[in-house]
């Protein structure tokens, strides 16, 4: 009896030293996202990279570092201020400017539905090839926040808060742009945007007008728009192929975007497909931010190509300049992607400062 | 008793022995299906494309920038009638190389094969919206014409009658007539391919699924870039005349 009781007392022992030990270690919390019903009807379950896990700490902190001008050289400029909230995610201006006033040549592109980018090709020349190398760039880049990142640590490590967060967030107080990268990357990823009009009407829960019917008819009709080839459809609600292709912009190329990263010249002039979702907000148009309007866009799919070695022989009627659509078709077809347009993810509080 | 004991395990060992021999029982077989391309007798990779280096039976000179094609109920048929489905369906992309090697590991026995699959989706399984991997592709024909999946996707340029360099889409689909919008005719136009035999040896065989891409212009029609360029996914007539050029591209 006496030999069971020694038992007992050494396996309860046991058991609370390893509550114990479990109580010490800590964890942080780890999140799924949360995929709109539409999308987990259409597409592929999101892509999250195994090194980079989505945790409620690390998103809280990507969201800090994402709209903290403390990653420019002058602490004048955060990600947001190119990536506004209000508008999708990008901004107003053709080219952004830098912390030094000196503008770029792209397009600063919106950021919504990342992880869906299946081949993790980012920005418009497609030279970044994951989020987390897409954020490591432009607090460097000279003509944006032109810090260094050497510098950038020391001020994160000796800031009152950062340290703890990154303890919280990775379980160290060693600050490295790694990990700066890495909770950036984790709150981009939660940037998901799916409750616009259309969705709505797909999910059976709106009327579309006539007009946005018949625009939709012209988006996905070959003979017509002919634009489901690229941009997406009812049954690729993400509204981009996510690849690269020359829509027809310039007969000869000042900017070679995709050519210009992989050297191949039958590359040349091509750029990624934006997503169509949102353009109520995300003017000026294009990787060069050419068009003001999306009239403008789409009048030049109709009769503004201009042909070049490299134009996608997707694009049709060349020689026309386009599929010359009327004026209703022109019409319509502006009304049915502006109801693409998600007013519910720019004013999304888990999105804002 | 003893004599029975003895004519159970006699038994049991021959059975056993018989069994091995014939290489009835199914075991875990590695399939691997390379899906190679070629114009008459010359290689096609992406290395190839974006070049008019290619000339039809009609004399048009021609470029590929895009060759994206489906296949579907691949299967393994045993000489004895046993079906043994290796995948419901593939995308194939020329400009993906992960695509053009599929590997699998799946329960049959050795021994002698036919090889088959079938060109697109037919009707039962061309369901609109169905699956997220061709979704995301973009590969779905629109409800317009019919809904469902594209068969291929095969873009590039020519040079035309006049000297011109312009595109081509040869975009094979479900043969759709929308004359009448509310009234969509349509005509399953994916089509089965048997290839031939496969040896099954040593659990594992290797199935080389060649294409030449040139008899999609050629047999039995002869197909004029000039008249048939672009949006042919609503022709229903350029739709069936795919369909029969397209049963002679695949070979072992």
């Amino acid at each position: 009896m006496k030999k069971w009781l020694h038992i007992c007392f050494l396996l309860i022992f046991i058991s609370c030293s390893s509550g114990s030990d479990q109580q010490e270690e800590y964890i942080p919390i780890p999140v799924s996202l949360e995929v709109p019903i539409l999308f987990q009807q259409k597409l592929i379950a999101p892509l999250i990279p195994a090194d980079n896990p989505l945790t409620e700490e690390g998103i809280a902190l990507g969201k800090k570092l994402f709209f903290d001008t403390i990653l420019s050289k002058d602490n004048t400029q955060s990600c947001a201020t190119c990536h506004n909230p209000e508008n999708s995610f990008t901004d107003t201006d053709q080219f952004s400017d830098g912390i030094d006033g000196i503008r770029g040549t792209r397009n600063s592109m919106p950021l919504f539905n990342l992880v869906w980018n299946f081949d993790e090709r980012f920005t418009w020349d497609g030279k970044e090839f994951s989020l987390e190398k897409q954020a490591f760039e432009p607090v460097s880049n000279p003509i944006e926040m032109h810090s260094n990142w050497i510098d950038v640590e020391k001020k994160l490590q000796n800031h009152p808060e950062y340290p703890s967060l990154f303890q919280l967030a990775f379980k160290t107080v060693a600050i490295d742009s790694a990990l700066v990268v890495k909770a950036i990357a984790q709150f981009e990823r939660t940037l998901i945007s799916a409750n616009s009009k259309f969705d709505k009407y797909l999910l059976g829960q709106v009327e579309l007008t006539d007009n946005e019917l018949n625009g939709f008819n012209v988006f996905m009709d070959e003979t017509k728009g002919d634009c489901f080839h690229c941009h997406g459809s009812n049954n690729n609600p993400l509204w981009t192929d996510n690849k690269f292709h020359n829509n027809g912009l310039d007969a000869t190329f000042t900017d070679l975007g995709l050519g210009g990263v992989t050297g191949d010249t039958n590359d040349n002039g091509k750029f990624r497909s934006p997503s169509l979702r949102n353009l109520a907000f995300t003017a000026p148009y294009m990787h060069d931010g050419r068009f003001l309007t999306i009239d403008e866009v789409i009048n030049h799919y109709s009769e503004g190509l201009q042909n070049s070695e490299t134009i996608d022989p997707l694009m049709k009627k060349i020689d026309q300049g386009g599929v010359n659509l009327t004026s209703q078709d022109k019409a319509d077809l502006k009304a049915f992607l502006l109801s693409l347009s998600d007013y519910d993810f720019i004013n999304n509080p888990k999105f804002q400062q | 008793m003893k004599k029975l004991i003895t004519l159970f395990l006699g038994l049991s060992i021959a059975f056993t022995s018989c069994s091995s021999d014939s290489d009835v029982a199914p075991k875990e077989t590695t399939i691997n299906i390379n899906f190679t391309h070629n114009w008459e007798e010359d290689s096609v990779t992406k290395d190839d494309f974006n070049n008019i280096k290619f000339t039809n039976e009609h004399g048009e000179e021609l470029s590929i920038e895009r060759l994206r094609y489906l296949v579907s109920n691949i299967y393994l048929t045993h000489t004895s009638g046993s079906s043994y489905k290796v995948e419901d369906y593939l995308l194939v992309d020329v400009n993906d190389e992960e695509t053009l090697s599929y590997t699998t590991n799946t329960l049959l026995p050795n021994g002698t094969y036919n090889f088959s699959f079938r060109f697109g989706f037919s009707d039962e399984n061309n369901i609109d919206g169905e699956y997220p991997d061709l979704n995301i592709a973009s590969f779905e024909v629109p409800m317009i014409m019919g809904g469902g999946y594209h068969y291929m996707q095969f873009d590039g340029k020519f040079i035309d009658m006049n000297d011109t360099t312009v595109g081509f889409n040869y975009h094979a689909i479900r043969a759709v007539d929308n004359t009448d919008p509310d009234n969509l005719i349509l005509k399953d136009t994916s089509f089965s391919v048997t290839l031939g035999e496969v040896i099954v040896k040593d659990n594992s065989a290797t199935i080389n699924v060649k294409m030449n891409i040139a008899e999609w212009f050629k047999n039995p029609n002869e197909w004029d870039l000039n008249v048939l360029n672009q949006m042919l996914m609503p022709n229903y007539e350029a739709q069936l005349l795919m369909n029969a050029n397209g049963k002679s591209v695949f070979s072992l």
